[in-house]
């Protein structure tokens, strides 16, 4: 049998290189398509907020007085403080996109290294590492992240910690079964037969099999990181004022929306679940592509 | 063969010109283009052909279950006369499973798991022929005792999950034929059972094929199974049936370029790497978007004439004098009478004159199994891999035969250190490395032994390149830089009979047999003394196994590797081997070389595996020995010898109670039996060919 009698069409082949087909074949979900759109939307507006936002976020407007209405001049009226609604949400993202990010992706490195190891060795690694994760996982989310942000107070870094210790358990339960299921490949044991070391055989024969569902995940994650730095910011143990957060401009309403004035909570709360929505629907996106193949 | 065709009047089944497309997002894929066929009452057609042929296809077609995305768009198929697409959902469901009965590949998706065995046979009476609960048990019952299962009483209120495999797959037989069926449609239905459990159902199929005058349609990738079965074969390829006809008739002389091609890349048992050539088919089957025109096999046929195979659709022809033998092929009647292909000269290796590459001493490997806190004690331990001493010589392959379960796998884990030995030594060139795990072997070991493993699919990492894979190992191996690496990997590719380009492309785009290419590239990069080669065969389809093989066999030839050889595939092993082990729960019964194995004496267990080994040849005469029950689990071995609870030789209770003796030949033959071995000697062959 000679090498050419081996057709090469075989190989399926995809118009862009590397991680951009992984772009690409997003496009074959339109499900997928409208949660880019949406995240991509909220990425532009953090990236131009200086050029987007008709004010200063942070200026008081007495002009029209407090807790006006929307106007031509307001276009999302302003709050108790005579600040411009639009502006603070257009900068809000700014904060938002930034610590979701950064908290889910320290969450995924800490996750990543205790999932891997405990995969990987199993026996009494895995029983600690795995104990210690339930342990965390057992306490109600809620008010662990109030006890991190009460004993440490409120800052950008701080939230950042406090989303790596209550969701990287998570991740590294997820990591740990992939991990537990492709330690039995062949690939695995032909790495172990040249001689590889388990550092190198966790992170580049195990770790980029497991990217499909943990890049879904991940995106969820950010999603869901979100809506912690809201609530974070309605309990007033989030980020410092007068820097415009998404959850603190709900709860600076909270007084007015008894008296009616719905429109200060209805922007932000549209604003983060838009955002939320937005990555919920990419990973759905993500995860109906990459079960085609 | 008899023929109890013409006992009831028009057929069973008929296909005529029937044309099935899959629906999907790209469009309409089709992919029987039209199959026309006939199948009277009570005779069988065996479908065979390399994976992505449409055999399944055409099996669900004629229960008219193709699921959302397929559709006959051509063309009736008419069951008992009346066409299944036209017909109404509700007749449709009276005649699935009542009439027409199917039975396919894995026996557990068949049986609900929740509900015991016998209940589900007891609904089919009650729904398909009205029968009341006692009279539904009764014709359970006799039924279970029709497909040979042991106890049928205690079998009816246990769990699919309490039975072995064979068992299973016996159950869903019983249950599709309970309601009398006039068809049975067979997909691959002993794909995944072990040989002497396959060939015991086989010849239930048979028994029972005789018995209830039901016509059957068996489907495989293996012709041995066919053979076995039923007394016609229809061939197909990419879609189309290219030749069908007695079984006889068309082994003897196959008429299409296709059929003879399957026939040349598939070992016999009973011929050899010194005896034989394997000449595997060029290329690979098209997917059935880009078929070519004419002729879908004119791009790997070596008999192909362009002016008349490649313009349009090839008629049928029938040959002459024949009892309706016909290929789909211009120029059937031209080509010459088949033989089979002798081996090119130089195939030869050498008498067994040099070193002992590998010496296996006493090696034993034990699993401790905790015992559960309830029940107290500390455990037990089982044996998986139970004193075993075997040599391999310069340039040899030591083939590892046995049935699953019976520790060969385990046996190349203790060799490649991926699981330390618990007991004896493993001697590589000298060098004891049976107790040393693979982190803690230094380089020289690891180059010395490399391993190319089972499946193509798990073997490559999906993440990694071609080139990745086989630099990587230069450079650990061999220290090379990344630079000469490449280079290299670019000679290997070669050296496989890759094109070198392939060094950049990723696992998914390579087909099994290449990324089977590119694992043997990858286990030959450190130049290694012995390679372990685990099922390196099973997963790939005739036509590529066969061309592995023969690149196993050159490799090895022109590098002077040794191979351990592990396969439950008798014909492959006894194609390959110079030497031959085979294996029974943990133990060496037999060992010796492939000749003497294959020949008697024979240990009794050896004798039983041949006997059931499917054998493409209906002239080969075969004798038929059939085991009881299934192999017993290596937490139960028979303090004895292991087979004694199988054994149809068996002596007495000796047998039971003391392990038998290691009996040596002059030759170095070994057996481990209680029967002399002039006894052993006087039993006749197991495979005789037929006198022409």
């Amino acid at each position: 049998m000679s090498a050419n009698a081996i057709p090469r069409q075989t190989a399926r082949r995809a118009v862009w290189p590397g991680w951009l087909a992984g772009v690409q074949r997003l496009g074959e979900s339109p499900v997928g398509m409208v949660g880019a759109g949406l995240v991509l939307f909220w990425c532009l507006a953090a990236i131009f907020a200086p050029w987007l936002a008709p004010y200063d976020p942070n200026a008081n407007h007495f002009d029209v007085g407090p807790v006006a209405p929307p106007s031509a001049a307001y276009w999302l009226g302003t709050d108790d403080q005579g600040r411009d609604i639009l502006s603070r949400i257009i900068f809000g993202s700014r904060i938002v996109l930034t610590i979701a990010p950064l908290a889910t992706l320290c969450a995924y490195v800490v996750g990543c290294v205790i999932g891997l190891l405990a995969g990987y060795y199993r026996g009494w690694v895995d029983t600690v590492l795995m104990q210690v994760c339930n342990i965390i996982l057992s306490f109600p989310v809620l008010i662990l992240y109030v006890i991190i942000m009460v004993k440490f107070g409120p800052s950008a870094i701080n939230i950042i910690a406090a989303v790596t210790f209550v969701a990287s358990p998570q991740v590294a339960r997820l990591v740990r079964s992939q991990t537990l299921e492709l330690r039995e490949r062949e690939y695995v044991a032909a790495a172990k037969m040249r001689g590889e070391s388990a550092w190198y055989i966790m992170l580049i024969e195990i770790l980029p099999n497991a990217r499909g569902p943990l890049i879904v995940d991940a995106c969820l994650r950010t999603g869901y990181t979100a809506i912690t730095i809201g609530t974070l910011g309605f309990l007033g143990v989030g980020l410092r004022p007068p820097d415009p957060d998404w959850g603190g401009m709900i709860r600076d309403t909270y007084g007015f929306l008894l008296g009616g004035d719905v429109h200060m909570a209805l922007a932000p709360a549209f604003a983060l679940s838009s955002l939320v929505v937005g990555f919920s629907l990419l990973a759905d996106g993500l995860r109906e592509v990459s079960m085609r193949d | 063969m008899t023929e109890p065709a013409a006992t009831a009047t028009g057929p069973v089944l008929e296909l005529d010109n029937a044309r099935i497309s899959y629906f999907t997002r790209a469009g309409e894929i089709n992919v029987i283009p039209g199959i026309s066929f006939k199948l009277g009452h009570g005779e069988s057609l065996g479908l065979v052909g390399e994976s992505g042929c449409g055999k399944s296809t055409v099996a669900f077609s004629i229960v008219n279950y193709l699921g959302g995305a397929g559709r006959l768009t051509g063309g009736r198929i008419l069951f008992e006369g009346r066409d299944t697409a036209r017909m109404p959902a509700e007749e449709l469901r009276s005649i699935r499973g009542g009439k027409l009965a199917m039975v396919y590949q894995d026996p557990m998706s068949s049986l609900n798991p929740v509900i015991p065995v016998g209940r589900q046979l007891m609904e089919v009476p009650i729904i398909h022929l009205g029968a009341s609960e006692e009279e539904a048990r009764e014709r359970a019952v006799r039924m279970l005792r029709e497909v040979n299962l042991p106890d049928p009483e205690s079998l009816f209120g246990r769990y699919p999950h309490q039975l072995s495999g064979g068992q299973q797959q016996r159950v869903v037989i019983a249950m599709a034929l309970m309601a009398e069926p006039s068809l049975l449609v067979m997909d691959e239905p002993t794909t995944g059972l072990d040989v002497t459990v396959e060939a015991a159902v086989l010849d239930l199929v048979r028994e029972l094929r005789r018995r209830h005058n039901t016509a059957i349609v068996f489907i495989s990738h293996n012709l041995g199974t066919v053979v076995r079965v039923c007394d016609r074969i229809g061939v197909m390829y990419a879609g189309e049936l290219v030749e069908e006809g007695p079984i006889g008739e068309v082994f003897r002389d196959p008429r299409h370029p296709y059929t003879r091609g399957l026939l040349e890349c598939i070992p016999l048992l009973g011929t050899d790497k010194h005896s034989t050539a394997l000449v595997p088919i060029p290329g690979q089957v098209p997917p059935a978007l880009y078929r070519p025109k004419g002729c879908v096999f004119a791009p790997r046929c070596g008999f192909v004439d362009q002016a008349r195979c490649t313009t349009e659709r090839i008629a049928t022809t029938y040959v002459a004098g024949s009892q309706g033998h016909r290929a789909q092929c211009v120029r059937s009647a031209e080509i010459p009478k088949w033989r089979r292909p002798a081996a090119a000269a130089g195939a030869a290796v050498g008498k067994r004159d040099k070193s002992d590459v590998l010496t296996i001493d006493r090696l034993r490997k034990t699993y401790r199994q905790s015992a559960s806190i309830f029940a107290g004690g500390g455990g037990y331990d089982v044996n998986a891999v139970n004193d075993i001493s075997m040599t391999a010589g310069r340039g040899m392959t030591l083939a590892i035969v046995g049935e699953s379960g019976c520790g060969k796998s385990t046996f190349a884990k203790v060799l490649t250190g991926l699981e330390p030995a618990t007991a004896g030594k493993v001697y590589l060139e000298g060098v004891d490395i049976g107790g040393v795990p693979v982190e803690r072997r230094d380089k020289r070991m690891k180059r010395m032994l490399q391993m190319v493993f089972q499946n193509p699919d798990s073997t490559l990492n999906p993440s990694h390149s071609v080139g990745f894979a086989i630099g990587r190992s230069l450079r650990r191996l061999k220290d090379m830089g990344r630079r000469e690496a490449r280079g290299r990997s670019r000679e290997l590719m070669e050296t496989v009979k890759l094109p070198a380009d392939f060094v950049d492309r990723k696992p998914r785009q390579l087909s099994g047999g290449q990324k089977q290419r590119v694992a043997i590239a990858r286990a030959l990069a450190g130049d290694p003394d012995l390679v372990i080669a685990d099922e390196p065969v099973s997963a790939l389809d005739v036509s590529v196994q066969a061309a592995i093989i023969n690149l196993l066999i050159e490799l090895q030839a022109s590098r002077q590797t040794t191979m351990v050889f592990i396969s439950h595939d008798l014909s492959v092993v006894r194609y390959l081997a110079d030497f031959v082990a085979v294996m029974y729960l943990g133990k060496i019964v037999e060992y010796g070389s492939a000749d003497d194995v294959f020949a008697p004496p024979y240990h009794p267990y050896t004798e039983a595996l041949l006997s059931a080994a499917p054998i493409p040849d209906p002239d080969m005469q075969q004798k038929r020995i059939v085991l009881e029950g299934a192999v017993p689990s290596v937490t139960n071995v028979p303090a004895g010898c292991p087979f004694s609870t199988r054994c149809p030789r068996k002596v007495g209770t000796i047998c039971e109670t003391t392990p038998p003796p290691e009996q040596l030949t002059d030759t170095g033959h070994r057996i481990a039996c209680h029967i002399p071995l002039a006894e052993l000697r006087a039993v006749e062959p197991v495979i005789t060919t037929a006198a022409e």
